[in-house]
């Protein structure tokens, strides 16, 4: 068993709110971010729902205060109001006082600006500054500039749906492992056309609200969103006296060998991530206190998932929730936002409602807990599952 | 009917990228899933789009085209009956 | 702490490197802007059901990785990290067109499914049936370096023995047009022997996936011990060296220990000036070797400096085409690598003989 890692700041940008208070109240007061898309022209509109972050583009970079020639994709801006807001949370005023990195995540990247400008950059050099923020790392780097980190060590993480999770986990990791005294985590992504119309393809978005672990659930609705979680060294948290929110006590990540896009019927991927994640943190399955599942309203996911708590928790385990009706599925960001999500539930001690359920599974017994419910919570455990097979676990805890 | 068949066998080799395959090696009621091409949910979502694109036939749910898919035989039958182009 | 080894190494790029039992015995000189991957007959090494929906990159990328563990002598691996910086570019171009093309109609899943960045790390787990521990980093010309730093961790520390590592980029026609009206590419047909004094700016974009079996096992065959990694977001040009020597002293090394500096100067006339800073002061009585006149530049192209930093530590030697300068070197313990590319995303690698 090993220490857990602090966390001592969080940002977020949702479609529940704008920051890390408003999401919380949502959340309380089971108030959905799903509706009709307004910011992007589709011709699926009528046939889907999402969750949009309430700023335009242009707010945004007001709120950033950048030049109109800015190149920022929707995903950097996005990335950077959340990181600073977490960055401010933790009382940094000094960037440069420890040796601090930056973990992000994301899947779509800057393909906001390339699937609008993609044969106009051809004919006219207008919007020409954003073909090279469309690589993955690119909307890093800006984050990384918002936040004054230099001459240091910044990497991208992208594993589809798993993505920010496994920020986090990096981000644990170095610190323990002593190559860095402060990390700031997450990940980041803005809706797009590209990953409309490649869900749609999938067949797997719905029509509607999504319903996670309801028998007659019809598919996910995309969410855009972005949120970090700054970690600092048992070191940095002595000396300056700061105030811990959490701390990341297991994680484990694990391959589900299946299939391309599928999880596998029995969730073996998802057990494997969720052991892990136990092992690290020197838990037993006793000791989680709630699951903020990973639940995206797929028929493939919560079957797969729901088998896969059966098998690490046995017929009756901890209250369990999908946030996911609340935000959408926010694609790689979804692991930083059910992150924050979870150390909310710990510090308020209340688990958050499954909004949307009407019926249960018939595949197995067990329910989601369906009205938001105070407990006292020590640990709170999250999952994220992504294409490629790839399986995360993420736990938080009061305790170190 | 006998076109049909010949046109889809041709599309889903295409479509499907089975390139060391010809029209001869696909019988009529060769099972297509599972059995000797193993063809998977993906194909069956490409599947889907070329009854769309081909045929104007508009399927909502993935499940539908299990019984559809199952053979070159109850694909025509099926375009046959449903097509709108 | 345990130490870290390279055991394996594979690549495949505008060179015909796939074939390790060569190093660069007969160097292909290419003309033009844009130079493609040598590529081996995949047919024998992927069947063709699971080939059917690859695009090159993905092939590259599961060749390479079977030619790694295939050297190591192994089957599994506890652990496999993939870096890419741009993805399987070809299938995120084919899916965008198509959703510009038509209008959002007729579009299929594969394109999209293959688009996903992680699609070579998914698909090499799922031929291997691996189910440990899987990551894809993306972060522009560190997206293999941060494959190799997170091995190294987990390594040290015994949660893995074994781990395939690899970095993976394919060329996309449309985005080389993209990149050629920005100039990333250059304007000019240049000859792989004059790229690196070319003195113009943009430089020759290239493709390639360059894969290693890193491990805490020493074995006969093991290439070179991978000391340390170290990797910058931003880095001024007059704080290179200075970060370099530095870089070195935490190792308890001098210039005068560093038997062969390798650099990723790709003959940008605007951002080589960094690499000219070791190369004219602390590094000029170094032997220095370059290598993306021969493969081009692209993010993943740095790991292609570990194959020749692995090559010239087993075998003692350095092929001519690789020479930047003349010094007569003749033994080989420690291997400085540095690279960045368009003045972002620097790193630092050290290797050494075991």
């Amino acid at each position: 068993m090993s220490k857990g890692i602090a966390i001592t700041g969080m940002g977020i940008i949702s479609a529940i709110g704008n920051n890390v208070a408003e999401n919380f109240q949502s959340l309380m007061e089971g108030k959905k971010g799903i509706s009709k898309i307004s910011k992007i022209e589709t011709i699926h509109k009528d046939d889907i729902m999402v969750g949009e972050v309430a700023y335009t583009n242009s707010e945004l970079v007001d709120l950033l205060g950048l030049s109109t020639e800015n190149n920022y994709s929707r995903t950097g801006l996005l990335g950077a109001i959340a990181a600073k807001e977490a960055v401010a949370n933790a009382g940094i005023k000094d960037m440069k006082a420890y040796k601090t990195g930056l973990i992000s995540a994301t899947s779509v990247g800057g393909m906001d600006m390339t699937e609008k400008y993609f044969y106009d950059y051809l004919e006219n050099d207008t919007n020409r500054r954003y073909i090279e923020s469309h690589h993955a790392g690119d909307s890093t780097q800006k984050i990384a500039e918002q936040l004054g980190i230099d001459n240091s060590l910044i990497t991208t993480i992208s594993t589809a749906c798993s993505s920010a999770a496994n920020a986090i986990m990096l981000g644990a990791r170095l610190i323990k492992a002593g190559q860095l005294d402060r990390v700031i985590v997450g990940g980041a992504d803005c809706m797009s056309k590209f990953t409309i119309n490649g869900f749609k393809t999938l067949m797997i978005l719905s029509d509607t609200y999504n319903t996670p672990f309801d028998e007659n659930r019809k598919g996910l609705n995309l969410g855009e969103a972005a949120a970090f979680l700054v970690l600092e060294s048992e070191a940095i948290v002595k000396a300056e006296n700061k105030t811990v929110l959490g701390y990341v006590k297991g994680y484990g990540n694990a391959n589900d060998a299946f299939h391309q896009t599928a999880s596998s019927d029995h969730g073996d991927g998802a057990t494997l991530a969720m052991e892990k994640a136990l092992e690290v943190a020197g838990f037993t399955a006793k000791d989680i206190d709630y699951i903020n599942a990973h639940g995206t309203a797929t028929g493939n996911n919560d079957l797969s998932e729901g088998r896969a708590i059966i098998r690490v928790f046995g017929d009756s385990p901890p209250e369990f929730s999908s946030t996911k009706a609340y935000t959408g599925h926010t694609l790689a960001a979804a692991g930083a936002i059910e992150a924050i999500y979870s150390v909310l539930a710990l510090q308020n001690n209340v688990i958050f409602p499954n909004l949307n359920f009407k019926t249960q599974m018939k595949e197995f017994n067990i329910t989601p807990q369906l009205e938001a419910k105070e407990k006292r919570i020590q640990s709170v455990m999250s999952n994220s599952f992504g294409f490629g097979g790839n399986c995360s676990t993420v736990i938080f805890s009061k305790e170190q | 009917m006998e076109a049909l068949k010949q046109e889809l066998k041709e599309n889903i080799i295409e479509q499907l990228n089975l390139e060391d395959m010809s029209v001869e090696d696909i019988s009529d009621d060769e099972i297509l899933f599972g059995g000797g091409l193993a063809l998977d949910s993906i194909d069956a979502l490409e599947l889907i789009v070329m009854l769309d694109k081909n045929y104007g036939i508009k399927l909502t749910d993935p499940k539908e085209g299990r019984s559809i898919f199952e053979s070159i035989n109850t694909m025509a039958t099926y375009i046959q009956e449903h097509r709108s182009k | 702490m345990k130490k870290v080894y390279i055991n394996s190494i594979s690549s495949i790029t505008a060179q015909k490197t796939f074939d390790n039992s060569e190093f660069l015995d007969e160097v292909i000189i290419h003309e033009d802007q844009v130079i493609f991957a040598v590529e081996p007959v995949y047919k024998d090494y992927i069947p063709p059901a699971a080939a059917r929906r690859m695009a090159k990159g993905i092939k590259m990328g599961v060749v390479a990785s079977k030619l790694a563990l295939q050297e190591a002598g192994l089957e599994q691996v506890d652990a496999i990290i993939t870096g890419t910086g741009m993805g399987c570019l070809r299938d995120s171009e084919k899916f965008l067109s198509g959703i510009i093309d038509n209008d959002e109609q007729f579009l299929t899943p594969t394109s999209f499914i293959q688009s996903t960045h992680n699609t070579v790390g998914g698909q090499i787990a799922l031929e291997l049936q691996c189910k440990g521990y899987n990551f894809t980093y993306v972060h522009g010309s560190n997206s293999f370096e941060s494959t190799l730093l997170d091995a190294k961790l987990q390594l040290e520390l015994d949660e893995a023995q074994n781990i395939l590592i690899g970095g993976v980029d394919e060329l996309g026609d449309y985005t080389t047009k993209l990149n050629k009206i920005i100039h990333h590419i250059k304007d000019e047909k240049t000859n792989s022997n004059n790229l690196l004094d070319s003195k113009t700016k943009g430089t020759v974009f290239g493709e390639g996936a360059n894969f290693f079996v890193v491990s805490n096992k020493k074995q006969d065959t093991s290439y070179a011990e991978v000391v340390s990694v170290e990797m910058y977001n931003t880095l001024s040009q007059n704080d290179v060296a200075k970060t370099a020597l530095n870089f070195l002293k935490e190792n308890n090394l001098t210039v005068e220990a560093i038997d062969a500096i390798i650099l990723g100067n790709n003959g940008d006339v605007e951002f080589d000036g960094y690499y000219n800073e070791l190369t004219s002061t602390a590094f000029s009585n170094t032997q220095q070797v370059c290598y993306k006149n021969l493969i081009g530049e692209f993010f993943t192209a740095s790991p292609f400096g570990l194959w020749i930093a692995s090559k010239i530590l087993k075998t003692q030697t350095i092929p001519e085409a690789l020479k930047r300068n003349h010094l007569g070197t003749a033994s080989f313990k420690n291997i400085l690598l540095y690279n960045q590319y368009r003045g972002e995303n620097h790193s630092f690698t050290l290797l050494k003989t075991c």
